[in-house]
């Protein structure tokens, strides 16, 4: 019915005019409509990228599947040598993220119809959603990397607004604010990245960018080395300095637990199954070129490690649903990070098959988790998990849903979380073992703190003046969820997804998934010990470890070191000094210039001062000087 | 006529208007600057004679102007004196300072 | 030396002084004296000029009108022997180096200039050319201007009056249309 080039407009079309409208009627579309409005939009675009995928990866190009694209034309010609066009492509990734972010935005929006009911700002929170929706979309199918980059800064702003959704609370609009100017500090690398990587290949886009590395013409000393390692390196490192930011790698990660702030069903989408995993999505569209950087893939992996531990260790000793919740995210973007990190070595270039894979089961079950953990939180009327416990009697549902969340997030089979866990591991055992040994090590704690969350919440004790009640409105869409997260596992993702773009075979390594698995039990195991029942097991333990009990409940004091930096370099050392600057002597030289004419106009004001014989004075020697002049002009 | 004597009766007309124009500017009185801008018609008179009778004996014309001119002048005088009794009678004074007022 | 160029030196001597005089005296009447000889010496010039008309003219009614006119209202204003306020030094000086320069740049010009005379003895501008050519209705008449200031004479009579009439009190509570 419509061409792929037309779907391919429509996709991110839709969810924007849908924010333009909603967003401009406000208040004056009754709750359900401007609602029924973004499902609908939601709901044609899924289908419309449904269609475009199943076109896409139905036609392969000689047995591969390639970078397509769909238009192309230019748009700001600045010189021979920088253009800037508008355009989309597709390509693996960008189909698998197109149906994802699709799908779990049009779980979210039914969610919040039942969720934000009452809100009084419905209207906005729907046309704030479509912005995101349509943005991601855009980012996504851009066709060159200045394009991306611009929906990348929309995606930012949206989030920033959906994050201070409730700005009455001073807590959310300091979270959002931490959020967009982390996120912006990131850009600022990016875009500087953006602009050397395109100095040394010519061009900005991705079809270039990929021809330029792949044809060999790629010679480091010709533009230039610097700490030996040349331009194109660099610029790369910049590029994931944006990712990592935008994806709260650390250290970048301080604004994803505070991002927390926002509507719950907010979270699920963005900071679980899209905004986050963007700039795992951006490695990977630059990947042939990432993979021929030994040392940049290096970084890559070791801080996609450092992110997963990490945060493993600090969502231990966190209280609040959603916080242990966001530190997960983080541990499994990390994951996703360091796979493709590890990707570049021969022989595990399935990593990066296995971080997409991770990155499609992972938007499922988290997405499923948060938006149970919003029902829960919508039922109790609280985020602290020391306010739930013995919910299993009052949200049966709700239970058994987040029951299989956790498994899916633990890896245990046959949930989805499971094969893309052990295709991660299996490539990190085959490039490097120290990275699979901090990964098993991750996993563990991965079951532990999500089971100890699950044990609290539903069991652990019980209140007899916790209300917790279930309503079908939100139980729905996270019955729908739950079905891929159970059975994405089984989805032959490495036919379609590789690096190559050639399909692969992959294989179930039984005897390897023995040890994943095993540690994973384990932890379920160690946190039924301790929480299925009260019991003094996490005070002796705490109390045991208190040193690395502080460092994790302090989060490793990551915002202390950040504010020390953002209060010294920044504040005192530019910022007070720039504001001086332009309050004096800025704002100044314009007042002194606005306070001499008034003065000047003062002084010329007099000469109309009613007596006639002196305008006939001005008069007389005006017309004497005019002679004179004329006569000297003449004689001249 | 002795015809030497067109530059000199310009002059002498010239000297009698650039007298008015230092008068009016000069006097602080109203009736004062009225005279003054008497002499500046005269001095223009003396001009349109002048060259008609040197330089066009032929024709007319420039009696004609004077005449006119002079009659336009006796008018204006007899409006300007009206109006400097009226504003006399209105401040008590025909001294150019007080009638300094834009409004 | 001519006669006639001594004649004519002597008058505008005269005239000439009579205006300087006229524009610096301190005393409002005295003015208005030397204001009266500086336009009969004009008279005397339109004589010499052979505008026997003209000259009858500027006398009737300059002389005759407009300067006692000016004296009435004199009279009608002030006192007449009252001493006259000085304007202030810098109007002074520079109006008086205005004119200065205004008349040198001008007499400078006029002395450079050289007029083509037309030496014509005929006497034109007898009573009755002007008379008809006052009247004529033919190229080079002037009955339309004549009418016109007609009518101006008329109009400025009447404002005049307008302007200078002093209303009746009225009743209380009107106001007397300025």
């Amino acid at each position: 019915m419509f061409t792929p080039a037309t779907e391919a407009i429509l996709i991110p079309l839709i969810p924007f005019l849908l924010f333009g409208i909603i967003g401009l009627a406000g208040r004056r579309l009754p709750e359900i409509f401007s609602a029924f409005l973004g499902i609908g939009g939601i709901l044609a675009s899924l289908l419309f990228s449904l269609h475009l995928s199943v076109s896409y990866f139905s036609e392969p190009v000689q047995g591969a599947f390639v970078l397509k694209e769909f238009f192309s034309f230019p748009w700001l010609n600045f010189s021979e040598n920088l253009k800037i066009s508008i355009g989309l492509v597709a390509d693996p990734i960008s189909m698998l993220m197109v149906v994802v972010i699709c799908s779990v935005s049009l779980m979210v929006q039914w969610f919040s119809l039942t969720y934000m009911k009452g809100e009084e700002r419905f209207q906005m929170y729907y046309a704030f959603l479509s912005l995101f929706t349509g943005s991601m979309l855009g980012l996504v199918l851009s066709s060159n990397i200045f394009q991306m980059y611009i929906f990348w800064e929309l995606v930012g702003v949206s989030s920033f607004l959906l994050i201070g959704f409730y700005f009455q609370k001073p807590s959310a609009v300091a979270a959002s604010k931490k959020a967009f100017i982390v996120t912006r500090f990131a850009d600022l690398g990016f875009l500087i990245g953006i602009l050397l990587l395109s100095y040394e290949t010519q061009t900005m886009e991705f079809k270039g960018i990929l021809d330029y590395f792949k044809s060999g013409n790629f010679n480091p000393e010709v533009s230039g080395i610097w700490m030996s390692h040349s331009l194109a390196a660099w610029a790369l490192v910049l590029i994931f300095v944006g990712a990592a930011g935008k994806s709260a790698m650390f250290p970048l990660h301080i604004w994803l637990p505070d991002a927390m702030e926002g509507p719950t069903p907010v979270s699920a989408l963005i900071h679980a199954a899209t905004m986050v995993v963007a700039g795992v999505f951006l490695v990977g569209r630059l990947f042939p070129v990432y993979s021929l950087f030994e040392g940049v893939m290096q970084l890559i992996t070791w801080i996609g490690v450092l992110s997963s531990i990490l945060a493993a260790i600090i969502a231990i000793s966190q209280t609040d649903i959603k916080r242990v919740l966001a530190y997960s995210t983080l541990s499994q973007i990390g994951y996703m990070m360091f796979a493709l990190g590890v990707a570049g070595k021969a022989g595990a270039e399935a990593g990066f098959t296995a971080s997409f894979f991770h990155l499609f089961t992972h938007a499922f079950f988290k997405s499923l988790l948060f938006l149970a953990a919003g029902a829960i939180i919508h039922a109790v009327h609280s985020n602290e998990v020391e306010n739930m416990g013995g919910l299993r009697k009052q949200m049966p549902i709700v239970h058994w849903l987040f029951l299989i969340g956790c498994l899916a997030i633990s890896g245990v089979p046959p949930f989805s979380g499971f094969f893309s866990k052990e295709e991660i591991l299996l490539n990190a055992w085959k490039s490097q073992p120290l990275v699979y040994g901090f990964a098993l090590i991750g996993s563990g704690l991965t079951a532990f703190y999500m089971f100890r969350l699950f044990f609290l919440i539903f069991y652990n004790k019980s209140h007899s003046d916790v209300h917790g009640h279930e309503s079908m409105g939100l139980n729905f869409p996270m019955l729908l969820l739950a079905i891929p997260a159970v059975f994405a596992g089984f989805v032959p993702f490495s036919s379609y997804v590789t690096s190559t773009g050639l399909p692969e075979e992959t294989h179930l390594h039984l005897m390897f998934s023995i040890a994943p698995v095993g540690v994973g039990l384990l932890g379920i195991g160690l946190a039924y010990l301790f929480y299925f029942k009260q019991n003094s097991l996490p005070e002796q333990w705490a109390s045991k470890l208190s040193g690395l009990y502080k460092l994790s409940s302090g989060k490793f004091y990551f915002d202390e070191l950040w504010r020390a930096v953002y209060q010294v370099a920044l504040i005192r050392a530019l910022a007070t000094p720039a504001a001086w600057i332009d309050k004096n002597l800025v704002d100044g030289g314009l007042r002194m210039g606005a306070e001499k004419t008034l003065r000047l106009g003062d002084r010329v004001k007099l000469i109309q001062n009613g007596k006639l014989q002196d305008y006939v004075l001005y008069f007389l020697m005006g017309i004497l000087a005019l002679i004179l002049l004329t006569l000297l002009m003449i004689q001249s | 006529m002795n015809q030497e004597l067109l530059t000199p009766l310009l002059i002498l007309s010239a000297f009698l208007f650039f007298t008015g124009v230092y008068g009016f500017v000069t006097r602080r009185n109203m009736i004062s600057m009225l005279m003054s801008a008497e002499l500046m018609l005269n001095s223009a008179n003396i001009n349109f004679v002048a060259f008609n009778k040197f330089l066009y004996p032929g024709k007319l014309d420039g009696m004609f102007f004077t005449l006119f001119i002079i009659t336009i002048a006796a008018a204006e005088a007899a409006l300007a004196i009206a109006i400097i009794i009226h504003v006399y009678r209105q401040t008590k004074s025909i001294d150019v300072k007080d009638a300094d007022q834009l409004i | 030396m001519e006669s006639q160029t001594v004649v004519f030196y002597l008058i505008s001597a005269l005239t000439a002084f009579s205006a300087l005089l006229a524009v610096t005296a301190s005393q409002l009447f005295r003015s208005a004296i030397y204001l009266l000889f500086t336009l009969i010496g004009i008279a005397a010039i339109y004589f010499m000029l052979d505008q026997d008309f003209i000259a009858a003219v500027q006398i009737i009614v300059y002389v005759g009108g407009i300067v006692v006119l000016i004296i009435f209202s004199i009279f009608l204003t002030q006192d007449s022997g009252v001493e006259m306020r000085k304007s202030e030094w810098w109007r002074i000086a520079a109006s008086g180096m205005a004119a200065l320069s205004g008349f040198l740049l001008t007499a400078l010009g006029l002395v450079e200039y050289n007029f083509v005379t037309q030496s014509d003895n005929l006497v034109t501008g007898g009573v009755k050319e002007l008379g008809r050519a006052l009247l004529s209705l033919n190229a080079g008449g002037y009955v339309l201007p004549f009418e016109m200031v007609g009518l101006l004479l008329l109009a400025a009579m009447i404002g005049c009056i307008v302007i200078a009439v002093k209303l009746k009190e009225l009743p209380e509570g009107k106001e007397n249309i300025q």
